[in-house]
């Protein structure tokens, strides 16, 4: 093992460190702001270079085992060994990187957002502990180390929803992500469970060692096995039908949702299924399941993200529909193009976040100052922000023209992988050709819904009102230093894998080879000729082209009303304005049938009847009996008394003697 | 003497002792009634102690004595209660009954 590759542990101890300073800080409320900018941000920075280090030690050492460094045995239990033991390889690696990489920017660009808030320590000691929790949910070299990280991400995510927890509404939108969470993690920890019966083991390296052996080739174990794995993915990565979360964790502060709603934690899941390639690769109705959600998720939250007026909310049901896309890629086996998805996306989602969060912290200062209590986050509030903030409104785009996929800028390069891998398998079933339109359809959404967010944002007249109009600034150097890096990523990040068709090695596909290689003999050889390629790339960029110039014409920002004299919607834009009505849904299906069970039988029955009524009262009233009981004996007369111990007496004697009468 | 007719007797006295502690009220009489049975068990020892050697002789002193000291402490607190309650009717002085 490379030197720097043993140093693996020290990217976790960092940001832990940070976590256990900064707590203590904002338990004992210290007035230490700037001790806590040291610490929460030196922690990324530190773990940040070694994780460059990592990275290097492998790339200077390239082996095909990947590196497993064990710390200690963890639960030794009869036939189940596990050890807390951290993987470091090609996959692993480059997470790193991305993690700590983007979650540095982050903490930096948090340190001028949440300057004036007084939770200030508290809210950089569970931004570091969220960066340990994924990194472990990353590092882990077997499924409970793994689910450790999991189960950890998100408690931090509850902690920085709920965040501004004096607002029920933000402290009821933790709980949610928290629920629906739990919801998916049941099946990942089913998923162990079945793994552990089946193969004997939970360490990743012997699980895709010995999973050839122990599953036949589309089996119901191996089937089931990785159903159960993507119900833990769908509640992690907001999938349909457990997508709902994570809009509401919006509430979050924006950093937040730049880090952990739109960077990293979410795509966890689609961490998961590239980690466990094998076991999908051995379950094609699984992998096609994993595609088709992806898919359909895609092109739902576009439709949802059209007519929201949110500026959040859009980047929130963007980033599912984005989500959709990776897990269209490694369900139909592009695990790689997935992970170039991934990174690609946590660049340019991360600068939309920040950049948005730039603008609400703008209009935020502005409304403050005039005492206006208008909602700094809705769009119909906003309007020709360019002027104010030319530097924001510039990386906005760039990381606009990311996601839309136009060519040069690394959404395009990612997005368009995903779809060609996808239309590579389309020969096999037509189901995949079906898979590849909605995701071109999808495409052209995103291209419609991400240019009305910039021309209702940063073109056309102010609507934010004349006095507030004095009061709009750019941001300061501490939040629009971290946009430039991730503009400067969000046009180069495509560089990583740059197609064949184009004079590029598809570095990244190399690298993830070792991890890959492992279910490439399960996946049909798929070829694409260079010219169905360039037809590909071509219809990607006209698609694009045409949801851009479409939005541009259709849309009149001249002719938008602020929110508060906004006319009701109507139609099918009432329908999107309210996201389908899926939580309403959910609300009369599950929600209010699961009240009513809880209330009106578990309660009441079952609790207070059968519990209290048998258990607890019950037993007290038998006790009180009883001792009623023994009570009348105590007369409080001698008379009985001595007669009773003349009776015993006369029983004991004829006991002990025999004595008849 | 002969040991039946003796502890006839004495069978007899413990059981006049017996039911006045039962059925008697006043506290005096109570203890009256004790100190019989104490006495009948007195006079089964003596006549015992005729047909068995004379260690049932020495018994007898030994309960008189304690029967004495008893009498001394019963009293008293019979006195005591009076002082208390202005009766020494056993039905009245009930306190600790559940």
């Amino acid at each position: 093992m490379p030197a720097t590759v043993g140093w693996v542990w020290l990217v976790l101890l960092f940001p832990l460190a940070g976590f256990l300073a900064n707590g203590a800080i904002s338990v004992l409320r210290l007035d230490a702001k700037r001790a806590v900018t040291t610490i929460g941000v030196g922690a990324l920075v530190l773990s940040f270079l070694v994780a460059v280090a990592v990275m290097a030690g492998l790339a200077g050492a390239p082996a095909d085992a990947p590196y497993v460094l064990s710390l200690w045995q963890w639960m030794p239990a009869g036939r189940l060994e596990i050890e807390l033991a951290l993987q470091v390889d090609q996959l692993s690696a480059m997470m790193l990187l991305v993690v700590t990489g983007v979650s540095m920017v982050i903490h930096v660009f948090s340190v001028g957002y949440m300057g004036e808030d007084p939770g200030y320590a508290r809210y950089f000691s569970y931004l570091n502990l969220f960066v340990f929790f994924m990194l472990v949910l990353v590092l882990g070299a077997n499924f409970p180390v793994m689910f450790v990280g999991w189960e950890g991400v998100g408690l931090c995510s509850y902690l920085l929803i709920g965040f501004w927890f004096e607002n029920e509404a933000f402290a009821n939108a933790g709980k949610k992500a928290f629920i629906m969470n739990r919801i998916g993690d049941v099946g990942f920890l089913l998923a162990m469970f079945m793994i552990f019966q089946a193969v004997g083991t939970l360490s990743f390296i012997e699980v895709f060692e010995y999973a050839p052996r122990a599953f036949a080739i589309g089996g119901t174990a191996i089937t089931l096995i990785t159903l159960a794995l993507f119900v833990g993915a769908i509640g992690k990565s907001a999938q349909i039908p457990l997508y709902t979360w994570l809009p509401d964790a919006m509430a979050g502060p924006t950093p937040v949702s730049a880090l952990i709603h739109a960077a990293t934690m979410v795509t966890a899941g689609v961490y998961m299924v590239a980690r466990a390639n094998v076991l999908f690769a051995m379950a094609p109705i699984s992998s096609f399941t994993v595609a088709a959600v992806g898919a359909i998720t895609a092109l739902f939250a576009a439709t949802v993200a059209l007519k929201q007026w949110d500026i959040k909310k859009v980047l929130a049901y963007s980033t599912v529909s984005q989500l959709g896309y990776m897990f269209m890629g490694v369900g139909v086996g592009a695990y790689a193009a997935g992970i170039f998805h991934l990174t690609t996306h946590a660049f340019f989602k991360a600068l939309l976040f920040l950049g948005a969060g730039s603008v609400i912290h703008a209009l935020h200062h502005a409304y403050h100052h005039t005492h206006s209590s208008e909602e700094a986050q809705d769009m119909r509030n906003m309007g020709g922000l360019r002027k104010w903030m030319p530097l924001t409104a510039t990386f906005m785009w760039i990381a606009t023209l990311a996601i839309v996929g136009v060519p040069g800028f690394s959404g395009f390069f990612s997005k368009d992988e995903i779809l060609a891998a996808t239309f590579a398998r389309g020969h096999e079933a037509a189901a995949f050709y079906v898979l590849w339109a909605v995701g071109v359809v999808t495409a052209l959404l995103t291209a419609f819904y991400m240019t009305r967010l910039m021309i209702y944002t940063f073109h056309g007249p102010n609507r934010s009102g004349e006095k507030e109009q004095q009061h709009l600034h750019e941001s300061p150097w501490v939040m629009t230093g971290p946009l430039l890096v991730l503009a400067v990523l969000a046009i180069v990040g495509g560089l990583i894998n740059l197609p064949a068709v184009l004079p590029g090695s598809g570095w990244l596909h190399h690298w993830l080879e070792p991890v890959t290689e492992l279910s490439a003999a399960y996946l049909p050889e798929v070829h694409l000729s260079h010219s169905t390629e360039w037809v590909l790339l071509g219809f990607a960029t006209l698609v694009a082209a045409l949801g851009i110039i479409g939005a541009w014409r259709l849309l009149k920002p001249a002719a938008l009303k602020p929110a508060r004299e906004a006319p009701e919607e109507t139609g099918i834009q009432k329908v999107l304005l309210n996201k389908w009505y899926v939580d309403e849904i959910y609300d009369t299906l599950i929600v209010r049938p699961i009240m009513w069970v809880s209330e009106n039988v578990l309660w009441k029955v079952i609790d207070k009847g059968i519990i209290d009524g048998f258990g607890a009262n019950g037993s007290a009233n038998l006790a009180r009996a009883m001792g009623w009981l023994g009570s009348r004996l105590q007369t409080g007369y001698l008379g009985t008394y001595v007669f009773l111990f003349v009776l015993g007496a006369l029983i004991l004697l004829r006991v002990v003697t025999g004595w008849e009468l | 003497m002969l040991l039946g007719p003796s502890l006839g007797l004495s069978a007899v006295l413990f059981s006049l002792g017996v039911a006045g502690v039962l059925f008697r009220r006043n506290a005096i009489v109570i203890f009256i009634c004790i100190e019989l049975m104490l006495n009948a068990v007195n006079l089964s020892f003596i006549a015992f102690a005729q047909q068995l050697g004379r260690s049932g002789q020495v018994i007898v002193f030994f309960v008189m004595a304690v029967a004495a000291a008893e009498a001394a402490v019963g009293l008293a607190i019979m006195i005591a209660i009076y002082r208390h309650k202005d009766t020494i009717d056993v039905r009245e002085i009930n306190l600790l009954r559940g």
